[in-house]
């Protein structure tokens, strides 16, 4: 059962949901996006940026300091990424270093 | 597609009461922000309750500061959308979220709150923030 919080606009829904995360996979992709859902097919984002570290981008660090100050491009309208891609999930705000 | 208009009207009130203009057309837009001076702060205003939810008490409680841009102008995400387009052209450097908030001073934005610095805080902590931008480009030895 997933994990619910009385603090969200839709009740029953994840504790995350609505809110702005860093996904990390275990493959050079890192997603910034909104979550919506994690069920046993994955983790459901929207308007999700990317980061692949194999295509000579800037450093995720810079990815993600840049995406804090001008905001996220997205990449993708909705994503699903495979749960097991999944490594780590963590709120943007706090990836980011904001208050 | 747009929001069933009944839906919105409470979001659209909860703004123009605490003194925010609808700019709902294309030609509204430009014309607060096409020759822009003084400080305008510009609400995109949104439907979503884990954010907007936050967003429009957080911007009223900062208005109750002394110090706060000479305008509050607001339009709508997802509802009145060539008006939010266009108002987005005029903060193209920043990725469109919504809800968010652009402080523009003589035509540049100075400060930009995107909604991932509103989600899941409370409305004090996002006033405080808006605050700290009104003081720093809003008072009268800027």
């Amino acid at each position: 059962m997933s994990p619910v919080s009385g603090h969200v606009f839709h009740p029953g829904h994840h504790e995350l949901h609505g809110v702005t995360v860093v996904l990390e996979t275990n493959g050079p992709r890192t997603y910034v996006g909104r979550f919506d859902s994690q069920d046993q097919r994955g983790v459901l984002l929207h308007d999700v940026g990317v980061h692949d570290a194999s295509g000579g981008a800037p450093s995720r660090e810079e990815f993600l300091r840049r995406s804090a100050k001008f905001g996220i491009r997205a990449e993708h309208k909705d994503l699903l990424v495979p749960g097991d891609q999944v490594v780590r999930i963590t709120r943007f705000s706090d990836a980011a270093g904001e208050e | 597609m747009p929001y069933n208009p009944a839906l919105v009207a409470p979001m659209r009130e909860e703004m123009t009461k605490m003194g925010a203009s609808e700019l709902t057309t294309i030609a509204d837009v430009d014309a607060v922000l096409g020759d822009q001076r003084g400080t305008t702060l510009v609400f995109v205003n949104s439907v979503c309750g884990c954010a907007a939810g936050n967003a429009r008490p957080a911007l009223r409680l900062a208005l109750e500061h002394p110090v706060k841009p000479q305008q509050i102008v607001t339009v709508f995400a997802g509802q009145d959308l060539e008006a939010t387009l266009r108002a987005r052209q005029y903060f193209a450097e920043y990725q469109p979220s919504s809800p968010s908030m652009a402080l523009v001073r003589d035509g540049e934005v100075v400060h930009f709150v995107h909604r991932h610095q509103i989600e899941g805080k409370s409305p004090q902590t996002v006033a405080a923030n808006l605050v700290a931008a009104f003081d720093r480009y809003c008072g009268a030895a800027v």
